[in-house]
């Protein structure tokens, strides 16, 4: 059960490229990397592809395929027509290294700005006790593989390189709402949010969530919440004088 | 360095435009009805079957039929073609408006930012929600409470007019009080004040249970806001079909 | 010749898994400049697809549990080969470097009490695997990457720049170490993405490199896979131990053809998943070895009934030590009795409610659902062996890690030892943990002693230049990836899960003509992320150490573990006594046999004597 399948690859580097078309043999039970393996193996040697699980476990082979964000190794060869030309370009948000690899640095500079998790000063490794319902939330957001599909889709840096100096993207606000679930965690983050990552110019049209090959709830279950806690501290004075009145802190 | 140079605005092959060309269609329509019925000022009330359109309702000034004000007259009538519904139409508007699933539909369908996932947007320009008028959707939880309030009259006009009798418009303001009420509680705003700001839950188990159940319902936040939507319409229509004596309302008991 | 990049630092680390993070953060804790070598992106290492957990005694499910158990399950899981000084140090320290990762951030499944929960796993007496549903690997390195982070941000405020103490280079392949006489001097190297050589200049270097799967056809080992630090090691002059044990992990997916030999974690089966063949069949009972007879359950009623009640029964054969459940699941297959894709059945959908399995099993249900189009909540999974883990590696001292060449350390899987002839589920996140930090603190150590630093010569580097450079000079030979499939397709059939002499003299033959035509490997393009040449270099580490592998595992006459010879298929305990060593001699390798050290008294003393009489020689026993 294989065929010959028609496909367009981008291929080129930072000074200029274009889509190449290519004819390969497709069989039963392939996904798209493995046809860029084949193709790799018999017709361009050196086409630069960022791979490594090929079991949606690690994210490195993000990339779009006919247009949409997506992980090449999960990408079923099947959910296409055999008559159809599956375009495969690299990920747009990024700059270029060559072919399918763009340079993902943007995501390692930002994962430095959001300050570490901050344990009580005098708890002891041993000593953390934590609830299961207390900790699912921030493990949802943990489930993420890191192929920065969310950072690449979302429209605030796609659409705006300007944007990027002052937004963390999904996957950083997401780690920041992470943190400030973690049921152990002393840091205030609320303000960071949005004041250095940016929250406010997410304007929560969920491609994040729709790209996402883990599922994770990003916008209902981290931007938002995130959102709501902003509101809670700038916005809305019957929080503030609940705290007030109640002590709380 | 650059980006790989693709010159298409997106390489997709998908109908991608057709969801929010739909949202926008479908938002379009709704609020051409509505800016009708509000400026009609005329057929909200039944007065024999005690039927009140949600959308007059409260129905406080007084050009408003006086059994329809059931909270009473509270201001003076409104001149020229201004009509009853326009005092609380702020803030049913200004809940769906700053909902987070609507601002995704129309940001989407109507400001095109962005059209579709990885389509390009066409302005030059994005600031999100940080400046005016947008960081405004911060607001969305007063319009939450207020809308709340709303939800209970709209409640109390459902209830009392059971007192004469049953008929189909007593059901069709039951099902749309229950899908209004769903809509509602499962806001995101409401979501996080009911529980969704704690950062332990075991500390606190009935929040916890509200939330998870909140959460349930949150899930399916954009099939009730559109539910919710169409069915208000809809109710409306009901109620101005039968007292403008175009139908009979059905009736069961009486 | 454009301009070598040059770079100094106290400590390199080579690889970026969890042995590799963790010793550099141990090294960076001891005030030492350290580097991070990683030929994927920082936080992809293979340690993300460790699923089933982190083995610690730390009696948090059952406070029976103690080191002391779990040193006698590692030396029984290594059929008694292991090195008991390493199998000693990781049962202790283990609950440590668990409960350290807490303190790091990671997020536990947790128990009532609010500590952290702990699973049933194969060879385990008591459940003792720490875990995060079934992605315990994956929460294992956003944590330590996470905790370098937090280092590199102490760093920034402390000078103003992040790097300043601790440093990732991701996306670089390191191809030769540099030595200054018998002391390891540095490291040469090349960015993947633009081919470019680097140096660098270090007193010591930390192999972190992982394992050499991707010398066999069907692996659940990613591409980094290539035996690099292995390699390394050798041609610095260091030894490799026990490279004939190899382990096949019992449950790997069967199909789609193209992830042949994904893992399916362990968790399943002690969860509740059951192994049957074609004749629905659940076989494992018929392959429970007499060593064994008293721990696993002989029937279906009892092995169910362990489940809940794990005091008063035996457990089920499905959980028996990953060796011999591969050994069963290879019989069933060769006798016909296997599942249509060439495996066999693997159910957990007739065993546990879909939510259940769902909520226990999210990420197996996710892979199988994606990649297989199977919903595992209500059909069975096919699976089959699959290289999983090279128990065999650098030859190093317990305590610190070090390799027999000075300055060069080895921790995680690439060093040997720790687990015998077979590793236990679950001792590998735990191995990473407790000898990375090990081998961070050994080599902060020796380079805080040192009085004087290592210089690399110049003629070095230009000979390991030309030797990365060689395949684009060459014209007319071979592409890489036949050569590639072409090893691994020899491993696969003749130094496999079962073996034979004659079969792996057979393979050293086609090794020997392999490593002819590798000579003669040609490359096309340029230097900058260009696979083909990544390939061809990463070939040769893949050809030196097959030929360990093939060499150990012929000369090992006996089967143990990892290492099942058809030829002579029972244990024998004069051979537990000897270890076989390999090292480069030529442009090839040698192995030779060396006395094992003996077991402390002390530990030996932990075992019912019944059952050292089934592993020991009588006149270790007297």
């Amino acid at each position: 059960m294989s065929y010959q399948g028609k496909f367009r690859v981008w291929r080129g580097d930072d000074s200029g490229g274009a889509l190449e078309d290519f004819t390969v043999e497709v069989n039963e039970g392939e996904v798209v990397l493995d046809i860029i393996h084949r193709l790799q193996a018999t017709q361009a040697p050196d086409l630069a592809v960022r791979w490594n699980c090929k079991a949606g476990k690690c994210g490195s082979c993000s990339a779009e395929i006919n247009g949409r964000p997506r992980l090449l190794c999960m990408t079923r060869m099947s959910v296409f027509e055999e008559s159809e030309t599956i375009t495969v370009t690299p990920m747009r948000t990024f700059p270029i290294i060559r072919d399918l690899v763009t340079d993902v640095s943007f995501n390692y500079t930002k994962a430095r700005e959001v300050p570490s998790f901050a344990p009580p000063k005098d708890l002891a490794p041993g000593e953390y006790r934590m609830q299961q319902v207390d900790v699912e939330r921030s493990q949802e957001f943990r489930k993420c593989i890191e192929c920065f599909l969310c950072q690449n889709t979302c429209h605030v840096v796609r659409d705006h390189e300007e944007n990027k100096e002052a937004f963390s993207g999904p996957r950083f606000l997401m780690r920041v709402a992470e943190l400030e679930m973690h049921p152990l965690d002393t840091a205030d983050r609320v303000d960071q949010a949005q004041d250095q990552h940016g929250l406010g110019l997410c304007n929560i049209t969920k491609c994040c969530t729709e790209v996402c090959p883990e599922h994770i709830h990003i916008t209902d279950n981290a931007l938002i919440p995130m959102k709501e806690r902003v509101a809670d501290r700038k916005y809305d004075p019957i929080v503030w004088l609940g705290n007030k009145l109640f002590r709380r802190s | 360095m650059a980006r790989a140079e693709i010159a298409a605005r997106t390489l997709r092959t998908d109908r991608w435009w057709l969801p929010p060309l739909t949202t926008f269609v479908g938002l379009l329509l709704i609020s051409i009805y509505a800016a009708f019925r509000t400026f009609q000022g005329n057929y909200y009330w039944v007065d024999e079957y005690h039927y009140l359109t949600p959308m007059y309702s409260p129905c406080l000034t007084e050009e408003c039929i006086p059994a329809a004000s059931h909270f009473g007259q509270w201001f003076p009538a409104l001149p020229g073609f201004l009509t009853p519904p326009l005092l609380i139409i702020p803030f049913l508007l200004g809940f769906r408006i700053t909902c987070y699933y609507y601002r995704k539909a129309y940001y989407r369908a109507a400001w095109a930012s962005p059209p579709a996932c990885a389509v390009a947007e066409p302005h030059s320009k994005y600031t999100g929600e940080t400046r005016f008028p947008l960081i405004a959707q911060n607001l969305h939880r007063y319009f939450f409470y207020a809308a709340s309030i709303l939800l209970l009259v709209n409640i109390y006009d459902a209830v009392s007019a059971f007192s004469t009798g049953l008929g189909l418009g007593n059901i069709i303001l039951l099902v749309n009080v229950g899908l209004l009420a769903a809509y509602t509680l499962s806001c995101h705003s409401c979501r996080h004040i009911a529980g969704g700001r704690l950062k332990h839950f075991s500390k606190h188990p009935v929040r916890y249970w509200t939330w998870t159940q909140i959460s349930k319902l949150n899930n399916r936040h954009m099939q009730l806001a559109w539910a919710s939507l169409i069915f208000v319409c809809l109710t409306d229509l009901y109620v101005a079909l039968v007292a403008s004596e175009t139908i009979s309302d059905l009736r069961f008991i009486n | 010749m454009p301009e070598l990049e040059r770079h100094s630092f106290d400590v390199l680390v080579i690889g970026a898994g969890g042995a590799g993070l963790r010793a550099a953060i141990e090294a960076r804790e001891h005030g030492l400049r350290t580097a991070v070598l990683c030929k994927s992106l920082f936080g992809k290492a293979h340690t993300v697809m460790a699923e089933g957990g982190i083995a610690a005694a730390m009696g948090n499910a059952n406070e029976s549990d103690n080191w002391q158990v779990h040193f006698r399950d590692t030396m029984r899981g290594g059929k008694f080969l292991n090195n008991w000084r390493m199998a000693e140090l990781h049962a202790q320290e283990a609950p440590q470097r668990v409960w350290e990762l807490e303190t790091y951030g990671a997020l536990f499944d947790r128990t009532k009490d609010g500590r952290i929960s702990q699973r049933n796993f194969g060879g385990h007496e008591y459940p003792r695997l720490a875990h995060v549903g079934d992605r315990t690997g994956l929460e294992l390195i956003r944590t330590l990457q996470q905790k370098i982070v937090s280092l590199q941000q102490d760093d920034f405020k402390e000078f103003g720049d992040y790097e300043a103490r601790l440093r990732v280079f991701q996306e670089f392949t390191v191809t030769e170490l540099a030595k200054d006489g018998d002391r390891i001097a540095g490291a040469f190297g090349y960015w993947r993405e633009s081919g470019r050589f680097v140096l660098f200049e270090a007193p010591a270097v930390i192999l972190a490199t992982g394992g050499i799967g991707k010398s066999f056809k069907v692996t659940s080992n990613s591409w980094e896979y290539t035996g690099d630090g292995h390699a390394l090691a050798m041609r610095a002059g260091a030894s490799l131990i026990n490279m004939e044990f190899i382990q096949f992990h019992p449950t790997g997916m069967v199909w789609p053809p193209s992830v042949k030999g994904i893992l399916v974690t362990e968790s399943v089966r002690g969860d509740g998943g059951v192994l049957r063949n074609s004749d629905g069949k659940r076989f494992m009972f018929d392959y429970i070895p007499e060593v064994f007879k008293d721990k696993y359950a002989d029937n279906e009623e009892e092995a169910d009934r362990w489940y809940t009640d794990q005091a008063n029964n035996r457990r089920p054969p499905e959980l028996l030590p990953r060796d011999e459940v591969a050994r069963a699941i290879n019989s069933e297959v060769k006798a016909d009795r296997g599942s249509p894709h060439g495996g066999v059945f693997l159910d957990v959908s007739t065993r546990l409610p879909a939510e259940e399995i769902r909520r226990r099993l999210p990420s197996m249900h996710h892979q199988f659902k994606e990649l297989a189009d199977v919903d595992i909540t209500a059909q069975p999974m096919e699976v089959g062996p699959t290289c999983h883990y090279v128990m065999g590696g650098v030859e190093v001292d317990p305590d610190t890690g070090s390799s027999s060449v000075a300055g060069l350390y080895a921790a995680g899987e690439v060093s040997g030892g720790m687990h015998g002839s077979n590793r236990l589920g679950g001792n590998s996140l735990s191995d990473l943990l407790v000898f990375g930090r090990r081998a961070g603190a050994g080599a902060a150590e020796y380079v805080l002693a040192l009085k004087d630093r290592p210089v690399v010569a110049e003629d070095i580097v230009t000979e390991a230049r030309a030797t990365a450079l060689k395949p684009f000079q060459q014209e007319g030979g071979e592409n890489p990836y036949t050569l590639h499939m072409e090893l691994q397709q020899s491993m696969n059939d003749l130094v496999g899960i079962i073996r034979r002499a004659g079969e792996m003299e057979e393979a050293l033959q086609r090794l020997e003509k392999l490593k002819e035509r590798a000579r003669s490997l040609t490359v096309e393009g340029h230097q900058q992320f260009n696979p083909g040449w990544h390939l061809a270099l990463d070939l040769r580490n893949m050809l030196l150490v097959s030929e360990c592998v093939a060499k150990a595992a012929l000369l090992r006459t006996e089967s143990r573990g990892g290492h099942t010879r058809d030829d002579h298929p029972s244990m024998d305990a004069e051979w537990r006594r000897k270890l076989l060593v390999c090292t480069a001699s030529g442009d090839g390798v040698s192995v030779v046999e060396k006395p094992q050290i003996p077991i402390r008294s002390d530990l030996l003393d932990l075992f019912d004597r019944t059952e050292l009489e089934k592993y020991l020689t009588s006149e270790e026993l007297s």
